[in-house]
């Protein structure tokens, strides 16, 4: 992943948070808004380095606390970890497969969200809960599940337009090659 | 599975993590509004094209549906002119009741008017941003309603805007009272106002209190933060709890906090 990349990917961190605060209607029509974050740790944990993820998990969760009424740095914590776990496990992982990135963009969105409100219990705050949260907590897991496909596809399709495409190797090996004749 | 680099990032983000959660209230916040501040581009960006779209709009409404508001805004204006001559003479006996009973003098309320900028992203949080900040003369517990009823109290003040928890969040507790009944109470969240956002509790109320739903509930300024007399909603139904200890209210709250376009936040 080259720094363009890297850029990009902080960039739609910044703007998915300012969009998850401004545009309200997915809100108003499940009743609960959709966290973009989680999906692009998948993308960054299976695609990226351990640099990208810590500054995406670091920006991005700052980021969101600062819009929010979160302690500062709260959503910080379960998205790196989160990230992390993908990273380490992504030789397992068929990262290509629209299937696997779903299942993976729904357990992130359930996780971090889960893993957030815990640590603001255990931070002795009161969050909003009831039976509604679970609700809320499905419409988060489902509509990350399904923005993580597409996170993949765009982010697919921006590094193939600014990379060099790999070369094919031949098959051509110059110490196998039979030589004929004399000498 | 991890390596020594991972164990070394996750220990470098924890202690940050830790650092930052360790941090003074006042200097957090002023982190969060300097966070907050990188977004000013786009509060910008947003601005303009809601002005644009809310020009290109008003370019199509008909002429003669805008003077028959004119007329229907000419009409309301002058019932309440009439209304205003009416209480008028009844605001000044008032006084003067209170000055000869050394009570202290009622000052009419000061206001200004805000625009909803953003809503807070996380589903358990009950904020929003408006644009008053400290520029504007906006300081923290200034209460916050619409013309329907009250909304909020101002919980975070940068520059340009402010922090409004909304009724029916954790960190909005209000002192109110049965307008009918005169039994007072404390609004908390409703276990049932994760989804609907309209309903809020009305607390710690007598156990032998008469109240019947649709009663007014208001504030009783009780709180030291809110004025008395502001409207909060109407009473859905109630129950006893804590074993008969008291009583319960389920509220259902006059202003539509879903659809929050401007607010007026209340000068002393």
């Amino acid at each position: 992943m080259n720094w363009l990349s890297t850029i990009a990917l902080l960039m739609a961190a910044y703007l998915s948070v300012f969009a998850e605060a401004f545009c309200s209607g997915v809100r108003q029509m499940l009743g609960a808004q959709i966290d973009l974050l989680p999906a692009l740790m998948v993308y960054v944990g299976l695609s990226g380095g351990l640099t990208v993820l810590t500054l995406l998990a670091v920006l991005g969760g700052l980021c969101f606390d600062a819009f929010s009424a979160n302690p500062l740095g709260i959503s910080v914590l379960p998205l790196f970890t989160t990230g992390l776990l993908i990273y380490c496990n992504r030789e397992l992982i068929l990262r290509d497969q629209p299937y696997a990135q779903f299942v993976l963009g729904l357990g992130a969105s359930a996780v971090v969200p889960f893993l957030t409100v815990l640590s603001l219990l255990g931070a002795g705050e009161q969050p909003l809960l009831g039976w509604g949260s679970l609700w809320q907590w499905l419409v988060m897991a489902s509509g990350g599940a399904v923005l993580t496909p597409v996170c993949f596809n765009v982010f697919d399709r921006f590094n193939r337009a600014l990379t060099y495409p790999v070369a094919a190797e031949s098959t051509f090996r110059a110490d196998r090659e039979i030589k004929r004749g004399r000498s | 599975m991890f390596r020594r680099p991972h164990y070394i990032a996750l220990s470098l983000v924890v202690l940050l993590v830790l650092i930052i959660l360790n941090l003074p209230n006042q200097t957090a916040t002023q982190i969060k509004l300097a966070l907050g501040g990188l977004f000013l581009p786009l509060f910008g960006l947003t601005g303009s094209g809601q002005n644009l779209l809310e020009k290109a709009g008003n370019a199509l409404i008909p002429r003669r549906h805008l003077l028959q508001q004119i007329d229907q805004l000419r009409a309301e204006n002058e019932q309440w002119r009439v209304q205003a001559m009416q209480s008028a003479p009844l605001w000044q006996e008032n006084n003067r009741l209170r000055q000869a009973l050394a009570w202290p003098k009622q000052t009419p309320w000061q206001r200004k008017l805000g625009r909803v900028v953003l809503r807070d992203p996380a589903n358990w949080w009950r904020t929003l941003q408006i644009d008053l900040g400290g520029r504007d003369g906006v300081v923290t517990n200034q209460p916050v309603l619409t013309a329907d009823g009250l909304v909020g109290r101002i919980d975070q003040v940068g520059q340009r805007h402010s922090r409004v928890v909304l009724i029916g969040d954790p960190n909005c507790r209000i002192a109110a009272l049965v307008a009918e009944t005169r039994d007072s109470g404390m609004i908390v969240p409703a276990s049932s106002g994760v989804l609907d956002e309209s309903l809020v509790n009305l607390t710690y109320l007598p156990n032998r209190s008469a109240i019947k739903p649709g009663q007014k509930v208001i504030t009783s300024g009780l709180d030291g933060i809110f004025p008395n007399g502001i409207a909060i909603g109407q009473i859905v139904d109630t129950n006893s709890v804590g074993f008969g200890l008291y009583t319960e209210a389920r509220v259902k709250l006059s202003a539509n906090l879903r659809h929050l376009e401007e607010v007026w936040v209340l000068f002393p």
